[in-house]
Order: structure tokens, then C-alpha cells, then sequence
């Protein structure tokens, strides 16, 4: 093991806080604002270059190179570029020399600049997909074997689960004082609201509440357009308001931010490599809609390759893709169960199950979040009981889970649930939208993370959206089951296929994924995420924060609590160019409002610290740094304390039931983060 | 002995119970208050005594158990016995043969879908069943503009729009749809499927009431289905029916309190072809203040001088419709779907219709290519008139000269549904199913010709739905769709060769019966 650089690297984050760079309207978006990343570039190119070379050993360094030149590979199908249309003495300076004994010598002092063109590309490149900052940066997403933990869920002190209902009551009263003056004086506002002219309101009254005295606050941190491909950054069009978030105007401006919003976990969002070279081939021989349903005339060579594909990759004999992952849950459900079946669903499902689970027809059913005990519990119940009332036996019971849970950050337990599965002889059904590409060693979703075989699960489904920057649904099942949903599912039946230049982009991600292309970078991607995954969790757990979700999962949520911290926070961020996404009620329980980050392949290291930095100045701005200490961030054993002597060294100190709320600096962090996220994280 | 005992322990107590309560502050005052009370009125303390004692007794209660009477209580030896018992069904049944036949028979096309395509047996035969109505699949332009899109903005958005998934292209495709149809606002969904699916239960809640065709296809029995309300069908495109309807909802809820009205109907009809009368609609709606809401899922685009779709080719404000639904997926050979309608209706359903809030946004290209196609309709929209001459000529190949279908779709819908005719039916007395199995032997008839033409599928509604309506049955149907993309003489011929193909399978002895399993 080499050491790192015991210095504060490189950081992005100095120079962040300088204004929106204006870009005229005229001129294309795609123009982008090269000034970060070729800083970043040329940095890289005078410090850690070099630096690593005195550093690495000759093996690390070997790897590397071959990791770099795969990099240069897929990231420049034209690599013509580079041509030295920029002729400095330089360059005629060494081939003058020429001289062999020169040759293996690095050229450590001259520098070629490159060619404002290549800079440029570069650049935009980078912009898209971080060049990796060391190879040590890596991990191996994957179930250690042990008991399957459930996250420990830290409490924040009294005052601020008080403070934030004192919140919600004040935001509560000066919306309805606010409501009785508008009312009555400026009734053309309310007009959707209010019967008139024979009509009933067009929404009601009550419900919208919520969204015109509390959500419309803070308007201006959700939809906020984007122009270009949401990648490593993502450039927002700045917008004003001058009616408090009830209009906004375009300044004509962009700001390129750090991405920590997109669900781009594989970093296949990109508009440069052998993905968009691909899609681009399918568009120029396929065109751009397949023009039917899969059940009339939409069935392509294309289609039927990515299903094959996609069978393989999960691990299942056979599948089925969709057009849209919401309605792949929403038109699967009433396919498989019917009247006299039971669904019994996690209680934070998402949207698309719960509505594909009302559209069935079967009962419906809920259990606690992860609570193996209480499905057990219900399932015991329900098997004895019967149906309601006839108490005739269910037909079929399916228990629907999603792998990774994409407000919480958690992950199912699988081992737990097949256990149960031998037991009580359910049918599973995984919702892999966020877990599939995003765990496992592999990539393959929760089955892959825990090394668990995935014929043990009946429906694998997941969506094509995320990890595969494409859009779209599948399900994978045997190969009986999907026969029959082709028939049966009214997805097939009526919802269009899916776009030819989409499924190219799915074909080609998990050929790079499964190492057929561009052979490496598959394995670098997933790596890559579960390392950035684990060090941005303990990085924050060790500022103080209260982290919510499992060690590996790449959705990472940090709890704010009080209702006007999310804009705060939101705000904060983005003066810091870095894009988050913060939810609140109804999407989270009351009072547990949270700012959720989704870590990709597509960010480095460097790009992590910029935001542990970001949410240090935050954190002590806002007073988000409030946990206990009881769900990590703990310090470092002493040296010669291994893990298994930790128990007894803490009863020799005196430290037994001894907690400290964590409270690192940002330069501890930093220095001990690539060692510790390879250890158990504690 | 031991009884003194016990009687001074309890006079011992009781002393010591009062002595406290004495102590208490504010106790003087409730006995006199107690006193006072049961002196002016016993009944009432005696009333009082009683709510006390159900206060204590129902905090005192275990939380209280959903369960009904009917619940039975079981030792956990019996669960086990019953866990052991069960054996639950398969997941799925077993496919039927018909459905078998259906996997086995689905064309696979080889490359590029368009005019001519080429099918996985290595035949190259006339398509006349994608919605491939103007070309555009093949169409250059749009190919260049979708790549230039690809690089630009990649291909996925990459999350779901309120979470930076709207991109400026989506915001100048819902612009370009909106001034297009003269709306104040346009939303548009990633898929055409799920968009009225989930704009009907973004405004529809319990208690409303929606008015619905009878015919309404799928994806709107669906949204029936989901969102709780009253619903209430009228014969298919029967203004007179839907008058009848309207003024019993209207007497019958003269008494209750408001609640919203919808009529829920679509443009051209998916599942039989025909077209809505909407200046009689809107008037309609008007007179008995309801709100309308139109699936123009296929007119837009096919409709009208320009293609703007029902409302144009009827000469009616779009913004008399509340909701008007669409398709980008059809016609304009894009992907998704769009809800345009007054700033009001569409920023409502940027938070509350599921299928926009928590789904991903469409991919880039797929907007920038739905207005590109829809600009191409409006700046030439010669290619209406073409595609309107290949409806007539196939027309007049099979409707009139075939005696065994008729065609029910409006004289301008490129989507041509050709249903057997009652004497048909009626003499030889087919079943549903029956009829549908001599329609798919159409279908293979006339592929083995060098023809591809489908069939209208149909689903069954699930059951135990609220939008459940059985006495309605979608009629099978052949689906022959016209594309620009062919000459007047090949849609003649290809139409010569479809009449031709149902003709051989009507004429052919029982065939159809025979081959009927005896289970069907």
C-alpha cells in the first residue's frame, strides 16, 4: 500500500465562488465554459503527474498508464485531433535532440501546451467523465458476508425536531393569513380554486395548500432547467423571479455545476465515446422511432438483442424491455396478479408499484421499511387468514421490494427475504431502478452485491434510465413468465417500443459494463462509484452529519430537519456551483426534510472534496453538524488496535458506551479518506 | 385477626389517598364542584361518572386492531400447519395456444422499419401496420437533427423533470406544441401510453364524476380505473346518448354539493376508428358545465389542413378543450406524450400526475425530433394531402369491394379498422373470439402475400375495477395502417392483395371453426 500525498490536493473549490459566466443567447449551449476544467487540466498535468511517478511503485505506475491510454482510447474516437497545428519550438527542440539515451527519459520539464481545439474537446470530455484522479480511487462494491445490518438511524438533539414543528406550524399560519388577505384581494389568484360559473374548483382548495404556501417558497430549487448532457457537471440556466417563484425569466446566462443530482451512476451520460458513436450509427440505419408497440410491428433484430442482452446481464433466461420505466411497474402488476392475490409492499415503494398495484385488482398490503420481522409477522397472519371474509386461501402472494431505496439510501435485505421466501413460498418481485449497475461487483444489481443467485428471485425489474443513461424499463423473469407478459402486459400491447437509438444506448452500456467493450473500462466505472459512494458517506458522517442508507449505496441523504434549511442549503450549494436535489413532505415523513446526493463513476476524487468542503462551510453556516456519533464517523483505532481488539481496548481506556460526536476537519478527512473507505466504515 | 389486618390497611389507605388528594391543588374545588353538580342534577353526574370511566378504560385500551368479527384467532402450531398447508398458484398461468401462436407469429423486423421492411425470415414485404403515417422514420432531416441532438445533450436526461431533468429542449418542444395548437400551456410525458393514464387522476379525485364513450380505448380505462371517481359511459360518439347521460348527472346531483364534471372521450377513436362530433362536444359541455377532456392521441398529427388535429379539422378553439391529450409517438414518430391546456391545468399536473413527477423526462432527441416532425407538418402540409389520397385509394379497395369487412374508421384516419360485417357475424354466429382468430388467419394470409397488416388487440379489463363496464366488448378488427411512404399504385395493390386474403380465409370450409380448441 502506498501512502497518499499528505497535502490538501488540488482543489477546484478555492476558486468556485466567481460569478455565472454569460454565455450570448445566440450562441449554441453546447459552447461550454473550458476555464474549470482546463485549470483542472493543466494542474493535473504540472502536480500530480509528476507526483505520483516519484510515488507509485513501478507496478501502480504500469497500471495506470494502461488504465490512461484505455481512457485516451474510448475518450478520443479521433485521436487526429492532436495534431501539432500549434508548432512551438518545442516540439522541433526534442525531436532535434533525438538522441536514444534521451528518448526513455519522461520529458519532466518541457510542456506541450495542446491545440486550443483539443483543450477544448478535452474539456468538454472531461466535463461529462472525470478523469480518474489516482487508481487507488477504487472499490469493489460488494456484501461482506456477514449479517445484513440495518443502518443505525441517528436522532438529532430535542431542539431541532422542535424548532422544526415550530417551523411548519408558523409556515402553516402565515399561509392561511396569508390566504384570507388574497382572498379577498386579489380573488384572480385563487380563481383555480373556487367554484365559478357553474364549474367546481379545478383543484381543490385543501390540497393544493401545501403547494401554493409552502412548496412555492422554495420553488426555485426544483425543475431547474439544464441545457447539455447531465454528466460529471451540468449547466443550469440561470433564472429570476420577481413575483417570489410565481414566474421565472431567463437571464440568458449558464452556471456549470457540480452534478450530485442526476441519476447518472454509471456515468453513461455522455455525448462523446463508443456510446453516442453507437447511437449515432443506429439513428443513421434505424431512424428514430420504431413507429408500433412490440405487439403490432415494433419488434426489431435491435430489440430482441438488448432483451437477450439485458436476460444475460441480470442473470435471468429471458426478458422484456419497455419504453418507460414508470410504466413497466405500472402495466407488470396487473399481468401477473389479479383478484384473490395479495401484494405485499414495502411501506417507501415507489409510485409506479403502488400504482401498478391498484391498477392489478389484487389486495393490497404493507409492511415496515426493511423490517424482516414484521413481513414475517404479516405474512403469518395473512397465509392463516385467508382472503377477507371467505377466508379461502390467497391464490398467490407476491412481496414486492425495491432493491435501493432512492430517498432513504437503503438497500432490502435479500438474504432476510429469501429466508422468509423458503418459508411462506411467496413470489418475489425487485425493483431494480436504482441498484441495477449501481451495486455489485459486477454491477448486477442487489442479487450481485450479495452473491446471491438470481433464480432465487421470480421478477427481476429495473430501470434503463439511470445506470444506462438511456430511458426505458425491463423485466427479467423465466422465460415462461415473459412469454407470457409479452401477451398479457399492456405495455406491449399498446405502449409504443422503445426508440431504436435508446436501445443502442442500453446495448452499448452493458456490453462497456460487462467488459466486451473497450475491455476494463466497465470494471473502472463500477469501481469507481462504489469508491466515490463510501468515501463521500464517511466523509460526511466524519464532519458531523447525519448520513442516512447503507455503506455501498450510492444514494446518499443527509438529514436537514428544519424546513428552511433545504432552500438554505440548496441555495449554499449552488453559490458553491454544485447542484443537489433536497426533498420535503410529502416525499419524506414531516420532519425529516433531507438534501440527497447520487454519487456517479462520473466524478473523481477531486470532485468529492470540493463537495466535503462545500458541505464543511455549509454545515457550519446552517448547524447541520448534529449527530451523535452512534452511525459512524467514530475515530480512528490507535495503531496496533485491530477492529476485533477494539472491545477490549475500550474497556482497558475506560471508553466503554463512550460515544463522541464526530466533528473531523476537512484536512483530517481528506487525508485518511482513501485508506479508510477500503476498511469496514466505522 | 389477619381480617383487622386487612381492614386497617385499607382505612390506613384510603386516609392517605385522601390526605394526597387533599394536598392537590384545586382538589376543595372539584369535590364542591362534584357536590354542587350532583345536588342540582344527579343524571348528569351520573352521565359524567360514565364518560370518566370510558376515557380511563379507552386509554387504558391495547391500540385498537383493524381486525373485523371475522377474524380468527389461531395458535401458532395451527399457523404453522397452515403455512405448510398452502401452496400458492404460479405466477403466471400457462400461456393458451392462441396466445402461443400470437408469441410465435410476432413479426421481427430486421433494421430499419419503414415502407418496405424486411422480416426475420428474410423476406422484404410492404408494411402497412406502423404508424409510420408521413415517412418520417426514413426521413433524413430528422435523423440529422436527432444526431445533432445526441451530441449535444446525450441520450438519457437522467432523472425525472422537477429533479433537473427538464432541459431547455423539452421546454421548446412544449412551447412549439402549445403555440401549435393555441393553448396557453403544454406538458409533455415520456411515454404517449401513461399520459392520460395519469392525467385523468391528476384532476379527477373521489366523489367527481366523469362521463365517458363507452369505447374508450385502454389507456384510458386505466385512468378510470385509478382515480376513484363516479364514472358513467355513453354509446360510442352518441351526442344524443351523452345529452341523456349529462342531464340525469345534472338532476340527480342538483341537491348534493358541487363537485367536478369530465367527459372523457377521444378524438379519433382507437378501437373503432371514427371520429368525435366536437363542436356538438363543446357545446354540450358548455350547456351542462362540464369539463372536456379530448385524447388526440390519433388525430394529432393527422387531423386537420396542418395536421393540429381534431380541432383544426373541426374548426374549434383548442383552448375550448380543457385537456387536451396527445401523442408524440404516433404520428410524429417521436416518443412521449403531451397534455395541452390553460397555465392552470398544466402546471397542476407538473406535481400531481405520476407519471410526470416520477418518471424520468424524455430523452433529448426524442423532443427535438417531435418538433422537428410537427414543424415539418406545418410548413408542408402536402404530405397530409398525400397520405389523404392513399387513404381513399386503399378505401376504395376494400370497403365497398369486399363483402365480408367494412371499414368503421372516418374517411381520414390513416389507421384503417376493418370489422366483419354483422351479416356476417350473424349468420355464421361468431364469438368474439372466434372473430378474432379468423382476423389474425387474415393477418397470415396476407403476409404470406408480401403484406403486413395487424390486428386490433384487445385486453381484458381487470377486474373488481371501478371503470369496469361489461357490457362492452371491443369488436376484433383488422388494423391497416397508410404511409405516404408508398405510391398511390403500391397501396392499390397491396389493398387488392389484403381483399383478396380475407376473402380466401371467409371462403375457406369451417376453417376458422377447426381450428378453434374446444376449450375456447
Amino acid at each position: 500500500m502506498f501512502t497518499m500525498p499528505q497535502r490538501l490536493p488540488r482543489n477546484p473549490f478555492a476558486s468556485s465562488p466567481n460569478t455565472a459566466t454569460a454565455i450570448p443567447p445566440s450562441e449554441k449551449p453546447t459552447a461550454r465554459r473550458p476555464s474549470t476544467s482546463k485549470a483542472n487540466r493543466l494542474s493535473q498535468f504540472f502536480s500530480s503527474s509528476p507526483k505520483s511517478k516519484e510515488q507509485q511503485s513501478a507496478q501502480a505506475a504500469l497500471l495506470s498508464a494502461v488504465a490512461a491510454q484505455q481512457q485516451h482510447l474510448l475518450n478520443n474516437p479521433s485521436p487526429q485531433i492532436s495534431a501539432p497545428s500549434l508548432s512551438l519550438p518545442t516540439i522541433s527542440l526534442s525531436t532535434a535532440k533525438g538522441g536514444e539515451a534521451n528518448m526513455d527519459e519522461p520529458p519532466t520539464t518541457l510542456f506541450q501546451p495542446p491545440s486550443v481545439a483539443e483543450a477544448k474537446k478535452q474539456a468538454r470530455i472531461d466535463a461529462q467523465f472525470a478523469p480518474i484522479g489516482s487508481q487507488s480511487h477504487r472499490y469493489v462494491s460488494k456484501h461482506m458476508g456477514e449479517e445484513f445490518p440495518e443502518p443505525i438511524m441517528d436522532e438529532p438533539p430535542y431542539y431541532y425536531l422542535l424548532t422544526t414543528y415550530i417551523s411548519y406550524l408558523v409556515l402553516i399560519i402565515f399561509g392561511h393569513i396569508r390566504d384570507f388577505f388574497g382572498k379577498r384581494f386579489r380573488p384572480e389568484h385563487y380563481r383555480h380554486l373556487k367554484a365559478a360559473n357553474g364549474y367546481a374548483a379545478l383543484n381543490s382548495d385543501f390540497d393544493n395548500f401545501y403547494v401554493r404556501r409552502l412548496k412555492m417558497r422554495i420553488d426555485d430549487c426544483f425543475a431547474r432547467p439544464i441545457t447539455g448532457v447531465p454528466g460529471r457537471y451540468i449547466t443550469l440556466m440561470d433564472r429570476k423571479t420577481d413575483d417570489f417563484n410565481e414566474h421565472f425569466q431567463f437571464t440568458g446566462t449558464y452556471t456549470e455545476t457540480l452534478n450530485m443530482s442526476s441519476y447518472n451512476y454509471l456515468g453513461f451520460a455522455q455525448s462523446e465515446g463508443p456510446c453516442a458513436d453507437a447511437v449515432e450509427e443506429a439513428i443513421k440505419k434505424y431512424g428514430v422511432s420504431a413507429a408500433s408497440p412490440r405487439a403490432d410491428v415494433g419488434t426489431s433484430d435491435l430489440a430482441l438483442e438488448v432483451e437477450d442482452r439485458i436476460a444475460k446481464f441480470v442473470g435471468k433466461p429471458a426478458a422484456m424491455v419497455f419504453s418507460m420505466g414508470f410504466a413497466t411497474n405500472a402495466t407488470s402488476f396487473p399481468a401477473l396478479v389479479g383478484k384473490g392475490c395479495l401484494i405485499i409492499s414495502d411501506e417507501l415503494n415507489h409510485a409506479s408499484i403502488r400504482i401498478g398495484a391498484r391498477l392489478s385488482g389484487a389486495m393490497i398490503s404493507s409492511f415496515k421499511h426493511n423490517d424482516m420481522n414484521d413481513l414475517e409477522k404479516k405474512l403469518r397472519e395473512f397465509i392463516s387468514q385467508g382472503q377477507p371474509r371467505t377466508h379461502r386461501p390467497w391464490k398467490k402472494i407476491l412481496i414486492v421490494v425495491e432493491g435501493l431505496y432512492s430517498m432513504e439510501g437503503t438497500m432490502c435485505n435479500l438474504p432476510g427475504l429469501l429466508k422468509l421466501k423458503k418459508r411462506y413460498k411467496f413470489h418475489l418481485f425487485i425493483d431494480e431502478a436504482h441498484s441495477i449497475g449501481a451495486l455489485g461487483p459486477r454491477g448486477r444489481g442487489v442479487c450481485d452485491y450479495f452473491g446471491i443467485d438470481p433464480s432465487e428471485v421470480d421478477i427481476l425489474m429495473g430501470t434503463l434510465t439511470k445506470s444506462f443513461g438511456a430511458n426505458g424499463g425491463y423485466v427479467a423473469a423465466e422465460k415462461h413468465i415473459i412469454d407470457k407478459l409479452r401477451v398479457t402486459n399492456a405495455g406491449t400491447i399498446y405502449g409504443e417500443s422503445p426508440a431504436p437509438p435508446v436501445l443502442m444506448q442500453i446495448l452499448s452500456a452493458v456490453k462497456i459494463i460487462s467488459g466486451e467493450l473497450v475491455p476494463g473500462q466497465g470494471e473502472e466505472r463500477l469501481q469507481r462509484i462504489a469508491f466515490n459512494s463510501r468515501y463521500l458517506r464517511l466523509g460526511l458522517k466524519r464532519l458531523g452529519y447525519i448520513v442516512y442508507g447503507h455503506d455501498d449505496s450510492p444514494i446518499i441523504p443527509i438529514v436537514l430537519y428544519n424546513p428552511a434549511k433545504m432552500p438554505a442549503f440548496s441555495h449554499e450549494m449552488l453559490r458553491r456551483k454544485i447542484s443537489v436535489v433536497i426533498v420535503g413532505y410529502p416525499a419524506t415523513p414531516l420532519i425529516s426534510s433531507r438534501a440527497r446526493f447520487c454519487v456517479s463513476a462520473a466524478h473523481n476524487k477531486d470532485d468529492m472534496d470540493r463537495l466535503l468542503a462545500a458541505c464543511d462551510e455549509i454545515g457550519n453556516v446552517l448547524q447541520l453538524k448534529f449527530s451523535t456519533g452512534v452511525a459512524g464517523g467514530a475515530e480512528n483505532l490507535p495503531d496496533g488496535v485491530t477492529p476485533e481488539m477494539e472491545k477490549e481496548w475500550q474497556k482497558a481506556n475506560g471508553l466503554q458506551g463512550v460515544v463522541k460526536p464526530p466533528r473531523w476537519t476537512l484536512r483530517e478527512i481528506i487525508a485518511n479518506g482513501v485508506q479508510d473507505v477500503k476498511k469496514p466504515l466505522r | 385477626m389477619e381480617f383487622q389486618d386487612a381492614q386497617r390497611f385499607v382505612l390506613r389507605a384510603i386516609d392517605e389517598i385522601s390526605h394526597t388528594f387533599q394536598k392537590l391543588p384545586g382538589s376543595a374545588m372539584l369535590i364542591r364542584y362534584i357536590q354542587s353538580s350532583y345536588q342540582d342534577d344527579p343524571v348528569r353526574s351520573a352521565i359524567e361518572l360514565i364518560l370518566v370511566i370510558f376515557f380511563v378504560r379507552y386509554l387504558l385500551a391495547p391500540s385498537y386492531s383493524t381486525h373485523n368479527g371475522n377474524f380468527v384467532t389461531l395458535s401458532e402450531e395451527e399457523i404453522d400447519d397452515l403455512v405448510d398447508e398452502w401452496i400458492p398458484e404460479p405466477l403466471v398461468a400457462p400461456q393458451t395456444s392462441f396466445e402461443e401462436a400470437e408469441n410465435e407469429k410476432l413479426p421481427v423486423i430486421i433494421g430499419p422499419t419503414g415502407p418496405k421492411s424486411k422480416l426475420s425470415n428474410g423476406r422484404t414485404v410492404t408494411n402497412l401496420a406502423s404508424y409510420n403515417f408521413f415517412n418520417f422514420v426514413g426521413n433524413e432531416q430528422v435523423k440529422e437533427k436527432a444526431i445533432q441532438t445526441l451530441r449535444t445533450y446525450g441520450v438519457g436526461p437522467c432523472g425525472p423533470p422537477q429533479f433537473y431533468g427538464t432541459q431547455d429542449v423539452h421546454m421548446k418542444t412544449e412551447a412549439d406544441i402549445a403555440s401549435c395548437l393555441g393553448t396557453e400551456g403544454c406538458i409533455i410525458y415520456a411515454q404517449a401510453f401513461s399520459t392520460i393514464s395519469s392525467v385523468i387522476p391528476a384532476f379527477c379525485k373521489r366523489g367527481d364524476i366523469i362521463v365517458a364513450d363507452r369505447a374508450v380505448n385502454y389507456a384510458i380505462r386505466k385512468g378510470l380505473q385509478i382515480c376513484r371517481s363516479t364514472i358513467r359511459y355513453y354509446e360510442h360518439n352518441d351526442m344524443e346518448d351523452l345529452e341523456r347521460v349529462l342531464q340525469k348527472i345534472v338532476k340527480e346531483q342538483s341537491k348534493k354539493p358541487l363537485t367536478r364534471r369530465f367527459i372523457v372521450t377521444e378524438g379519433l377513436s382507437e378501437t373503432v376508428g371514427d371520429c368525435v362530433d366536437l363542436p356538438k362536444l363543446v357545446e354540450l359541455k358548455l350547456r351542462y358545465k362540464f369539463r372536456l377532456m379530448l385524447d388526440e392521441t390519433w388525430s394529432f398529427g393527422v387531423l386537420g389542413r396542418t395536421g393540429r388535429g381534431l380541432t383544426e379539422a373541426q374548426n374549434v378553439d383548442a383552448s375550448q378543450v380543457d385537456m387536451l391529450v396527445g401523442s408524440l409517438a404516433g404520428p410524429l414518430c417521436a416518443g412521449g406524450g403531451f397534455c395541452a391546456g390553460s397555465t392552470d391545468v398544466v402546471e397542476h399536473q407538473r406535481i400531481s400526475a405520476a407519471s410526470y413527477t416520477f418518471s424520468a423526462a424524455l430523452p433529448a432527441m426524442l423532443a427535438t425530433t417531435a418538433s422537428e416532425t410537427l414543424n415539418m407538418l406545418q410548413t408542408n402540409p402536402d404530405i397530409l394531402v398525400q397520405c389523404r389520397e392513399n387513404i381513399r385509394a386503399m378505401r376504395a379497395q376494400l370497403d365497398p369491394r369486399s363483402d365480408w369487412v367494412h371499414c368503421t374508421s372516418s374517411p381520414e384516419n390513416p389507421v384503417m379498422l376493418l370489422v366483419l360485417k354483422p351479416d356476417v357475424i350473424n349468420s355464421r354466429r361468431l364469438s368474439i373470439e372466434e372473430q378474432e382468430r379468423i382476423l389474425q388467419e387474415c393477418v397470415d394470409e396476407a403476409l404470406a402475400n408480401g403484406v403486413l397488416i395487424t390486428r386490433l388487440k384487445s385486453m381484458p379489463v381487470a377486474p373488481s375495477s371501478n371503470g369496469k363496464d361489461d357490457e362492452w366488448k371491443l369488436q376484433p378488427a383488422l388494423k391497416v395502417c397508410i404511409t405516404t411512404g408508398l405510391s398511390k399504385k403500391e397501396i392499390e395493390k397491396a389493398g387488392v392483395t389484403i381483399r383478396h386474403a380475407i376473402t380466401k380465409v371467409l371462403t375457406r370450409k369451417t376453417s376458422s371453426k377447426l381450428a378453434l380448441p374446444a376449450t375456447s
